[in-house]
C-alpha cells in the first residue's frame, strides 16, 4: 500500500511521540506538536498510539491512496476533503482506491493528524520515526514531505484488518466518533495553564502582573521550534548569568528582547535563558492547535493540580483505546 | 572519602526535574553529575525516561503516569514525591558510583585559511602571532560538560583567557560543520551548518555527530578532548579516508 505526495501544502512531516533517549547527545525530541490528536490517530485506524503519522500544518497537504486503505484524520479542522466530499474526522474511515485527500486552510487550530492502517515503513532511528530536519534524520530522508513522494505504509496487523473488515460492511466509517474536546481545545483565544518556572521569582513584579494578566498573540515567526510571542515585555529584577541547562516542551523562556518563546516540538535540548514558566503536559496539545494570530493567556496552576491534569488525560487517552478496541473486536 | 553532595532539585514542568549538585563550573562538580548519571542509568526507576547532564546539574525526564501506576517505589504519594524520594536515596550511594574516566580524544584541526576566516582577528585582538593563538588553543586537555545546542555540540571547559575573545557583531548566516570557534571565554566545534557569531579559527575533517552509530555523538559529558593542530595535506588525507 503507497500513498502519492501531489501537493506536500505548507509543512507536512511524518512524526510519532518523539525521540527519546539520546537528548544527552544534543539530539532533539521532535515528534507531533499535539501528541494527543496524533495518539488518538493511531488508536482509531488500530496501530499502537507511538506510530508515526503525518502532520500537516495549516494549509495544502493533498494525498492520493493507491489501494483501499483505512485511515484517520484527527487534530485541527483542515478543512479535509475525500475527492471533494467533507472528509469524517476523528474516527475511522476507509479510503478508496485512488482516491484523493485533500486540506484547505485551517478553519480551526492550526494542525492535523493523518494515521494510516500499519503505519508507515520508514525506519526508526535512535527509536523514533519522527522527521528532524536540520540532522536529516527520521521521517522521509529527514526532510518535509515533497511532491512526487511515495509513502509506504507498513504490514498489517489483525486489529488493522478486522478494522477495515468493520467498516467494509458499514458505510466505509464507524457511526461513532472520538470527542476530543476532553483532550485538546481547537479555540484562537485559549488559557493555558502553567507552573512557575525555575526563574519565576528573578523577574520583576509590575512585569509578571503584566505577564499573567495580558493576552500573549502567537506570531508568524513561530515554528514547530519555539512559539515566539507578542505582548508585554518581561523584564528581570537584576541581570545574571544563566549556565545552559536542560529545557523541555513548554518551557517558556524569556530572551533579552524580553518577548516570551514557549519552547515546542523540535527546541533545542538545552537552552540558557531564564525560565518564567512551564506549560503544563495537559495543554500542550491546545498550545500546539494555536496558529499564528491566535491569542492565549497565562494562568498559573499547582504543580500537583498539573499532574492531577496530566493523569487525568492518560486516563482519558486510555478508556478510548480500550474503547476503540472493543468496538473493532466486537 | 568523598562529600555527599548537597542535592536542590527543581520541577522543570510536570514531568521532569532538575537535580542540581552545586554552584557554577567546577570538574569536581561535574564528577557528581556523572556521577549520579550513572547511578541513575544502572538503576532506573520505573517510568524514567531519560536524563541531560549540564555544568553542575541533571535534567530528569520521567513519565509521571507511568511513575503513578508503578508500585515500585518505597514511598506511595504524588509522581513528584516518589521520583524526588527516589532520587534522593539514589544520592545517598553517590560515593559508590565507579569513577568511570572519560575518553581522551582528538581533535585535527587546520587553523587559518579559507577555513579559519577569523584566526586573524583573533590574534590581532590579543598582539598575538597567529602561531601563538594556535598553540594556546592546541595546549590545554578540554573537558567536555555537556552536550546541547546542537546534536554533538561539546560545551567546553578549560580554555586559556588569553585568547578569550567577544563573540562578531554579526553573525554569519551559515557555519560550516567542523568549523571551530571561539565565543568569549567558550571554544567549540559546530558539528552541522547553523548561523552562529562565534569567531571561527580552524575546522576539523572529524565528524561530531554520527546519526547513524551508536552513541551518536562523538563526544559525551565527562569526555576530554584535545584540538591538535594538521596540514592542509593532512586534512585532505582525513577527508578521503571518511569516503
Amino acid at each position: 500500500m503507497t500513498i502519492n505526495v501531489l501537493n506536500p501544502g505548507l509543512l507536512a512531516t511524518l512524526q510519532d511521540i518523539g525521540r527519546h533517549g539520546s537528548q544527552k547527545y544534543g539530539v532533539i525530541v521532535s515528534g507531533a506538536m499535539d501528541s494527543y490528536s496524533l495518539r488518538i490517530a493511531n488508536i482509531l485506524v488500530g496501530n499502537p498510539q507511538d506510530e508515526g503519522a503525518v502532520e500537516i500544518s495549516l494549509f495544502g497537504t493533498t494525498l492520493q491512496f493507491n489501494e483501499d486503505t483505512v485511515v484517520a484524520i484527527t487534530g485541527g479542522d483542515l478543512q479535509a476533503t475525500i475527492d471533494g466530499f467533507i472528509a469524517p474526522t476523528w474516527r475511522p474511515i476507509i479510503i478508496k482506491k485512488g482516491s484523493v485527500l485533500k486540506f484547505g486552510f485551517a478553519l480551526e487550530g492550526c494542525r492535523a493528524y493523518v494515521s494510516i492502517a500499519g503505519g508507515f515503513d520508514t525506519p526508526r532511528i535512535m527509536g523514533s520515526k519522527s522527521t528532524y530536519i536540520t540532522a536529516g534524520i527520521g521521517g522521509i530522508e529527514g526532510r518535509p514531505l515533497q511532491q512526487g513522494d511515495t509513502l509506504t505504509c507498513g504490514e498489517l496487523t489483525e486489529m488493522n484488518k478486522k478494522l477495515y473488515e468493520k467498516l467494509a460492511r458499514s458505510e466505509s466509517t464507524s457511526d461513532w466518533l472520538v470527542p476530543y474536546h476532553s483532550l485538546i481545545s481547537l479555540k484562537s483565544l485559549q488559557t493555558i495553564r502553567m507552573i512557575e518556572g525555575t526563574e519565576f521569582e528573578r523577574f520583576d513584579d509590575s512585569s509578571i502582573e503584566a505577564f499573567l494578566n495580558t493576552p500573549y498573540i502567537v506570531t508568524p515567526h513561530s515554528n514547530r521550534m519555539g512559539s515566539r510571542l507578542e505582548g508585554p515585555s518581561i523584564l528581570l529584577k537584576e541581570k545574571f548569568e544563566l549556565l545552559s541547562e536542560g529545557v523541555t516542551f513548554g518551557t517558556v523562556q524569556i530572551p533579552p528582547s524580553g518577548k516570551p518563546i514557549i519552547l515546542m516540538a523540535d527546541r533545542q535540548t538545552t537552552g540558557g535563558y531564564p525560565k518564567i514558566g512551564q506549560v503544563i503536559t495537559a495543554d500542550l496539545g491546545s498550545l500546539s492547535q494555536l496558529k499564528p494570530g491566535g491569542k492565549l493567556r497565562f494562568e498559573v496552576v499547582s504543580h500537583s493540580e498539573a499532574e492531577r491534569l496530566l493523569l487525568l488525560k492518560e486516563e482519558i487517552i486510555r478508556e478510548i483505546e480500550i474503547g476503540v478496541t472493543y468496538k473493532i473486536v466486537r | 572519602m568523598k562529600k555527599m553532595p548537597t542535592l536542590v532539585s527543581k520541577v522543570l514542568g510536570d514531568s521532569a526535574l532538575i537535580i542540581k549538585l552545586g554552584e557554577g563550573i567546577h570538574p569536581d562538580i561535574h564528577q557528581q553529575v556523572k556521577n549520579l548519571t550513572q547511578l541513575l542509568n544502572e538503576h532506573p526507576f520505573d517510568g524514567f525516561i531519560e536524563s541531560v547532564p549540564a555544568y553542575n546539574n541533571l535534567t530528569v525526564y520521567y513519565s509521571p503516569y507511568i511513575v503513578h501506576r508503578s508500585n515500585t517505589f518505597a514511598i506511595s504519594g504524588t509522581p513528584l514525591e516518589k521520583v524526588n524520594y527516589y532520587i534522593n536515596e539514589l544520592a545517598t550511594h553517590i560515593s559508590e558510583a565507579q569513577e568511570t574516566e572519560g575518553k581522551l580524544v582528538e581533535i585535527p584541526v587546520l587553523y587559518g585559511g579559507d577555513f579559519g576566516p577569523d584566526l586573524q582577528v583573533v590574534a590581532e585582538f590579543h598582539g598575538l602571532s597567529i602561531e601563538e593563538v594556535i598553540q594556546i588553543h592546541t595546549e590545554p586537555e578540554y573537558l567536555v560538560y555537556m552536550i546541547g545546542f546542537a546534536p554533538g555540540f561539546p560545551f567546553l571547559g578549560g580554555m586559556d583567557e588569553r585568547i578569550a575573545t567577544p563573540r562578531k557583531e554579526t553573525p554569519r548566516a551559515a557555519i560550516a560543520p567542523g568549523s571551530v570557534g571561539i565565543a568569549g571565554k567558550q571554544t567549540g566545534v559546530y558539528p552541522l551548518e547553523t548561523p552562529g557569531g562565534w569567531q571561527i579559527i580552524g575546522r576539523t575533517p572529524k565528524a561530531l555527530f554520527l546519526p547513524d552509530m551508536s552513541p551518536p555523538s562523538l563526544l559525551q559529558s565527562g569526555d576530554k578532548i584535545k584540538f591538535v593542530s594538521i596540514s592542509s595535506e593532512e586534512y585532505a588525507h582525513y577527508e578521503k579516508v571518511k569516503k
